[in-house]
């Protein structure tokens, strides 16, 4: 268990971002579900949110691997050469690109004047995946957002109920729901439709 | 400007909105018609999409946006929007669905959201352009975007309404973030063991690689699915829908009604068959035992809730559920004729859930409830609306020749042929329960006896109501005519359902899904 | 079974079928105002839709088929329109009679001050379009679609009074319909969508049949059982009770639909899956087949004793309908040429007759307001031309000759001996009498228990109004012309 091919060697050690991520990614989860008080729940929603990320960005990560833009003359070869020592295990976006059919993951930044050329295996191997990194910008634009939203509703449901405590929201609805009355339309005649009416006061 | 039409759905509507959002705060009755004009052209954008898809000789267009295209570059390396049958046609419904409720959204928005009609089309419209965008894309990270895209639109429009719906929303959110990050999470995995985003590349990798026994494959899969099942509102993670839906405004519940779930069902039959790969989908996983039998569940408990609700619109929102289940179950019993079903119940479903959704808006505006209790005399009243409403709810029932009737008959036939028969004895049930539920209503629109079953008025189907309630009372014309439409949408669908189904067979033939055994 | 029939194409069985529809769209145009013109439209759309049908007779006679390709629903499933001996019987039958019920309906609705007759005659002409769907229905999928559009266009029909006792009345039809229809008949349709010849054409009545190369027994027995409780418009106990419930309606639905149209509707398919889509020899060879016709002879027996004990005069006729419906299905699991084709028979003589019975019901209705048996008395010498019908009718119902009803139970008895059935037979002599027992003592007390004081009080009652009298004897003299005029019948039913 604790040797070199053991459970905790491999939790700790190969796959720490993994464990960081599922942690964080739980802690989240119970904070949405489990919190009373909405903000703590929109908390959760950002752990949560913010596991994921992570999640991507480390697997986006070559230990050494250096930023991808592509210069002929910085060849980072032989540089690195020396660090793999989990090629399998720890760095799994080096398997990808050994698997992906096609040569490699994008890079755009190389096309500028000559046109694309695909990069050999060789000449990638000692980049950092941009790709994953590029992703989570536009994760974290939509975590933005989706805060915001949650955020004006809040304070939307502060305003009408008064409280941020979702007990005590409940606790308003259904009074609320209990103090309506059908409206009994089949006995009175119904209103006129107020667009007409708005019409008419514009007139 | 043809070979542009895929992108032609999106700039429509997309450009539509920023319009709204600009044009909105000075002249706000400009907004309606620069919605419908929008989703008009998004509209012809689709047909225009799907004739060029049936004309060509893949079955499918690519359109890459900004010029990243196949030829110059390596797959993966621009993102593809790419439409075959399935993606048109859904994205067909999304738009056509689209069209119709703006046309109809144009007195409920102005009196439910009274100077809202900017942030109303704008949101509206992008909704469109996610859902559409949705059905079209052909790239796994870029399907999320659109998800997230679709939800923050849907948060926003449903939230327009009362501090109820607020309330609701915020739910909705919470269980929208959730759904949408599994499958984020899922995406990620997908990527890390394939190396690419893009649907027919992970497909072909997971081919040529053999990732089929691949625990980190089927981590992503298991996570893509359990957020695409909280997404569409499966019965256990269903508890955001009831609320959101009803107390949202009638446009709003209108649009979305009729058109998320069932863009939900769509990714998850594009990510079983066209990403996942038939193989990897339902024969190496557990889920096929177990997945027919939470539907079940789902089917049965969605639909005994339906039954305890005293309230239309309430009672709708939870059919939509029981939907959700039908949907799952055609293609979980793995089968090619269950495909065909859940293929063509997303497109009927929609149609006449719509065609419901609009009826319930008119009742909504005559009668100011949708109770049980404000719907007697509604016939006499409205016979047009009535109609059309009754055709939606023939179709939910599945009686011949509604649309609904042979979405049906393609489902029951894919359980039957793959011997699912837990499948077959829920669909009945809950056939049955909705005939309760349908024939509940037209009793209360027809007849003259009260809740309790006392005989009212004297006799000779006096309806014993204030003149105002039984004198001939038609829906505005905005809102009557797209109901009608979708009534007979329901109906010309149902007709002639012998060619979409066809389109589908042509999408589905090259999966080799089991056909059954030939007893 | 017999040499292949000559196939003609002819627009004319879809002209039968959408006369109603476009009556109904005149009718809905004419509405309360206009209600001359309003049944005006009613009276041609029958007189339309049945010199159509009689003028298919001679085509049919010869040996043809007629048909019309509606549209595609499935693959090798079309919507399929095809006029045979079986179909142009009953479809003759529900036309013809559409004529006198409208008639009738003229007088009964306008003499009763009923409310909403727009509708009533909007929804009559949908439900008559379905029926001649039915009848004219190529394939089962076809059959399907009407007889569905059938139990949702009588709902309104039903519920007409909008009251509490029709809200029971119409739970009671629809569900029963609708659940047997979704839950029973559309697993086994699509059951031999599927597995016979794997979809290939095999729901078409024509196609031949391959039950038995295709299904085990048990299979072939289960199906069987789906189908005939399937159609539940068919009557067979235990689904049966929809029909006194639907009592609820006024009487010419009661007369057409409730006689007629429907439970002829139920009938007609069950005779049609029988004959055509399993198929007299297999059916012949199938062990357990018996179990039909024990259902088929306990639902006659049990219906004509429950008929005994009802007072409702409507109620009697109902649980008389269900012992007769019981002979159609009878005949058609006896499985025999001159059983099926007895059977096809029964259905034009019972309808006839039945139709009479109804006809004189609401009359009496119309007239006195008087509905039980028991209120009957003395009724005979001041609506002579009714009971007198109705004395008819009854005759013709309980099968003595020179009446209709004796032709058809003749082959039922023809096609039980063909099977050695001798207790078939009894069973049929026994109800028979029943039949007497039910029927006979309304007339006679009409006729002949005539009480003084009860003479007094009713001296100013007549006959019911023209419209509901001329109908009624028309249908009475028919009961004679179909006995007459049998051979025709008999040889569109093949024999």
């Amino acid at each position: 268990m604790f040797g070199e091919d053991g459970l905790l060697n491999e939790l700790l050690v190969e796959r720490f971002n993994y464990c960081v991520y599922v942690v964080l990614l739980l802690i989240g989860l119970y904070a949405m579900i489990a919190k009373n008080n909405l903000i703590k729940k929109l908390i959760g929603m950002s752990i949560f949110q913010t596991a994921i990320i992570l999640f991507y960005v480390s697997i986006g990560v070559k230990e050494g691997g250096t930023i991808p833009i592509y210069v002929a003359e910085h060849d980072p070869h032989g540089h690195h050469a020396e660090h793999q020592a989990h090629p399998e295990e720890a760095n799994a976006t080096e398997e990808t690109e050994e698997n992906a059919t096609t040569a490699t993951t994008l890079h755009e930044e190389d096309h500028g004047h000559h046109g694309p050329r695909s990069l050999t295996d060789e000449e990638t191997s000692d980049y950092a995946n941009p790709l994953p990194h590029v992703l989570m910008l536009t994760a974290i634009v939509v975590g933005v957002a989706t805060l915001g939203v949650a955020l004006a509703l809040t304070q939307r449901i502060y305003r009408a109920y008064g409280t941020i405590e979702e007990d005590a929201v409940l606790a308003a609805i259904l009074a609320e729901d209990a103090s309506t009355v059908i409206p009994d339309v089949l006995a009175t005649k119904p209103k006129r439709t107020s667009s007409k009416s708005r019409k008419a006061k514009k007139a | 400007m043809s070979e542009n039409s895929i992108a032609l759905i999106f700039v429509f509507p997309l450009f539509g909105a920023v319009l709204c959002a600009l044009v909105g705060r000075k002249s706000r009755n400009l907004c309606h018609p620069i919605a419908v004009a929008s989703l008009a052209g998004a509209l012809w954008g689709g047909i225009e999409t799907l004739r060029r898809v049936i004309a060509s000789e893949t079955n499918e267009v690519s359109y890459y946006f900004g010029g990243w295209n196949a030829d110059a570059y390596p797959r993966g390396v621009g993102i593809e929007f790419r439409a075959d049958y399935l993606g048109a046609l859904i994205m067909l419904v999304v738009v056509g669905v689209a069209f119709l409720v703006a046309i109809y959204s144009k007195l409920p928005v102005a009196e439910e959201t009274p100077e809202k009609e900017g942030p109303f089309y704008t949101l509206f419209l992008l909704q469109v352009t996610g859902l559409a965008g949705i059905c079209l894309t052909g790239d796994a990270f870029n399907l999320y975007v659109l998800i997230e895209v679709a939800a923050l639109t849907g948060y926003g429009l449903i939230a327009m309404g009362s501090a109820r719906a607020a309330a609701a929303t915020f739910n909705y959110v919470i269980l929208g973030t959730i759904g949408a990050s599994f499958y984020l999470l899922g995406v990620g995995y997908v990527y890390m063991k394939t190396g690419t985003l893009n649907m027919v590349g992970i497909q072909e990798v997971i081919t040529a690689n053999g990732l089929a026994d691949s625990a980190a494959m089927q981590v992503a899969f298991v996570f893509i699915c359990l957020g695409v099942l909280i997404k569409m509102a499966f019965f256990p993670f269903h508890a955001w829908l009831p609320n959101a839906y009803f107390h949202a405004p009638t446009a709003t519940s209108s649009l979305l009604a009729p058109l998320v779930t069932k863009v939900m069902i769509y990714v998850m039959i594009r990510m079983t068959l066209t990403v996942f790969g038939v193989d990897f989908s339902f024969e190496n996983t557990l889920w096929t035992e177990v997945i027919p039998w939470l539907v079940v569940i789902a089917i049965v408990c969605a639909a005994t809730m339906a039954l305890a609700q005293r309230d239309v619109k309430k009672m709708l929102t939870y059919l939509i559920v029981a939907e959700v289940g039908y949907m799952v179950g055609g293609i979980w019993v793995y089968n090619y004729y269950g495909f065909i079903g859940s293929i063509f119940h997303i497109i009927s479903d929609a149609c006449m859930t719509l065609c419901l959704f609009l009826g319930v808006g008119i009742i909504l505006r005559k009668r100011r409830t949708t109770h049980f209790d404000g719907l007697r005399g509604l016939f006499r009243k409205m016979p047009f609306t009535m109609g059309g409403f009754f055709v939606g709810g023939f179709s939910i029932i599945g009686l011949p020749p509604t649309c609904g009737f042979f979405s049906k008959w393609y489902l029951i036939t894919g359980g039957m042929l793959a011997e699912r028969w837990e499948y077959m004895v829920a669909l009945m049930f809950s056939t049955m329960v909705m005939v309760v539920l349908f024939f509940r209503l037209i009793e209360r629109i027809h007849l003259a006896v009260t809740e309790s079953g006392e005989n009212i008025g004297h006799g000779h189907g006096d309806l014993a109501l204030p003149e105002s309630e039984t004198f001939f009372d038609e829906a505005h014309w905005t809102m009557l005519v797209p109901l009608l439409l979708s009534a007979s949408v329901v109906l010309v669908i149902g007709i002639f359902n012998q060619d979409i189904v066809n389109l589908i067979q042509d999408f589905l033939e090259p999966f080799d899904l089991p056909k059954g055994t030939g007893r | 079974m017999v040499a292949e029939p000559t196939v003609v194409n002819d627009v004319r069985p879809l002209i039968a079928v959408l006369t109603p529809m476009v009556a109904v769209v005149a009718i809905a145009w004419s509405g309360e105002k206009r209600k001359n013109l309003r049944e005006i439209f009613t009276l041609l759309a029958g007189l339309v839709q049945a010199s159509v049908v009689l003028s298919l007779t001679p085509l049919v006679l010869a040996g043809n088929v007629v048909e019309f390709h509606v549209w595609q629903i499935f693959t090798n499933v079309p919507m399929l329109l095809r006029v045979d001996g079986f179909g142009l019987i009953f479809a003759a039958v529900a036309s013809v009679l559409w004529i006198a019920t409208s008639l009738y309906a003229i007088g009964y609705m306008r003499g009763l001050h009923e409310h909403a007759q727009t509708r009533f005659y909007s929804f009559f002409g949908v439900s008559l379009c379905a029926t001649m769907g039915v009848a004219f229905s190529a394939n089962l999928l076809t059959i399907y679609f009407f007889y569905e559009m059938l139990s949702v266009s009588t709902y309104p029909l039903v519920t007409h009074m909008q009251d509490k006792e029709a809200r029971k009345g119409g739970r009671t039809y629809l569900s029963y319909l609708l659940f047997t229809s979704l839950c029973l008949l559309l697993p086994a349709l699509s059951w031999c969508y599927v597995w016979l010849d794997n979809g290939q054409g095999a729901m078409d009545f024509l196609a031949g049949n391959s039950m038995s190369e295709q299904f085990s027994d048990t299979t072939q027995i289960v199906l069987l059982l789906l189908f005939t409780f399937g159609f539940a418009k068919a009557g067979l106990m235990p689904f049966h009770s929809w029909l006194p419930n639907a009592m609820v309606a006024p009487t010419p639905v009661s007369a057409l639909l409730h006689a007629v149209a429907v439970v002829k509707v139920g009938v007609f398919c069950v005779i049609r899956v029988y004959s055509d889509i399993f198929g007299i020899e297999v059916l012949q060879a199938l062990d357990g087949e018996q179990i039909m016709v024990w259902i088929a002879c306990a639902t006659i027996i049990i219906s004509s004793l429950i008929a005994l004990s009802q007072d409702n005069l409507k109620r009697r006729l109902a649980f008389s309908t269900i012992g007769q419906l019981g002979y159609v299905v009878l005949g058609a699991t006896l499985a025999t040429k001159q059983g099926t084709a007895g059977a096809v028979v029964h259905i034009a003589m019972h309808a006839c007759g039945k139709i009479t019975l109804f006809f004189c019901a609401g009359a009496i209705l119309v007239a006195s307001g008087k509905k039980y048996v028991s209120e009957l008395r003395g009724l005979g010498r001041k609506m002579p031309f009714t009971m007198g019908a109705f004395l008819i009718g009854s005759l013709s119902v309980i099968g003595l000759p020179p009446l209709g009803g004796f032709v058809s139970k003749w082959y039922l008895v023809l096609g039980a001996l063909e099977r050695d059935y001798v207790w078939v037979v009894v069973v049929l002599l026994v109800s028979s009498l029943l039949n007497v027992f039910y029927l006979l003592p309304v007339a006679v007390r009409a006729f002949f228990r005539n009480e003084n004081d009860n003479e007094e009080g009713e001296g100013g009652l007549k006959e019911a109004p023209w419209q509901c009298v001329v109908p009624l004897s028309c249908t009475a003299l028919g009961c004679f012309g179909l006995f007459f005029f049998s051979d025709v019948l008999l040889s569109l039913a093949g024999l």
